[in-house]
């Protein structure tokens, strides 16, 4: 479902189409963090991904007010080749690979460690203190150089 | 269900990501595929993260949300004085530094 949904993403020529099977790719994709118990996680996928990033996407697609022959653009056939060639070996490597480590015959095993938020707390804020400090600048810098970059003109 | 296929689903949807970035010229939609990507990456560190019983995947998952949300939001200020520059969402359009 989620690779049905990611695949009509990308060849959707409406925008505005494209960013809602995206976001039906990410709920997909946080259904799977609650399977993994990973909830926190699938929250802010829900959160972050299905809800900021997708009202931006529309939000951005909608204010530029595309004309219909800027949405009829298509790369010639040779890049697609190119670029199914690519993603058939890069799969295939990886299918490879997991076979050899034995992913395959590996069921997963869960209950030692869920993801719940108190148990995610406990390394975010003591091993990685200082990368969360870090995080929070940079969104800081993102808030700031986006708003600075659209601004009409600098004085 | 396998760690295999997680790891399977994930590098399906990073394939299409790539597709997505390789073949598509509109910006938007590539920069929505580079989001899949970072799904996808996602996917992989909590399978990872599940099958060796510790929570330091689902933290980095946690900082790369984090660096999605700004990338996003950069990213779409980009798109947007791109298009009050040149009025064009076509990747192959924008070649100003080439000229």
């Amino acid at each position: 479902m989620i690779t049905g949904a990611g695949l009509l993403a990308i060849t959707r020529r409406s925008g505005v189409a494209a960013a809602l099977w995206a976001a039906v790719a990410f709920v997909g994709i946080a259904g799977l963090f609650v399977l993994l118990q990973a909830y926190f996680l699938a929250v802010v996928e829900v959160l972050v991904y299905a809800g900021a990033i997708m009202v931006l996407f529309l939000f951005v697609i909608m204010l530029l007010n595309l004309r219909e022959e800027d949405l009829r653009v298509v790369s010639g056939a040779r890049l697609h080749a190119v670029g199914a060639l690519l993603a058939a070996g890069f799969l295939g490597g990886l299918v490879w690979t997991c076979r050899r480590a034995g992913l395959f015959e590996e069921p997963i095993r869960i209950g030692e460690q869920a993801g719940e938020t108190s148990n995610l707390a406990v390394p975010l804020f003591q091993h990685f203190l200082l990368p969360f400090e870090i995080a929070s600048f940079l969104l800081l810098a993102a808030m700031v150089g986006a708003v600075l970059v659209t601004k009409r003109r600098l004085t | 269900m396998t760690i295999g296929h997680l790891v399977t689903l994930a590098g399906i949807l990073f394939t299409i990501g790539m597709l997505g970035v390789l073949s598509r010229r509109n910006i938007l939609i590539v920069l929505l595929s580079i989001e899949l990507m970072l799904n996808a990456a996602a996917l992989a560190f909590v399978a990872f993260a599940v099958r060796h019983g510790n929570l330091e995947g689902q933290v980095m998952v946690f900082f790369a949300i984090t660096v999605a949300a700004a990338e996003v939001a950069v990213g779409l200020a980009i798109v947007i004085a791109l298009f009050r520059l040149r009025v064009t969402v076509d990747t192959d359009k924008v070649n100003l530094l080439k000229q």
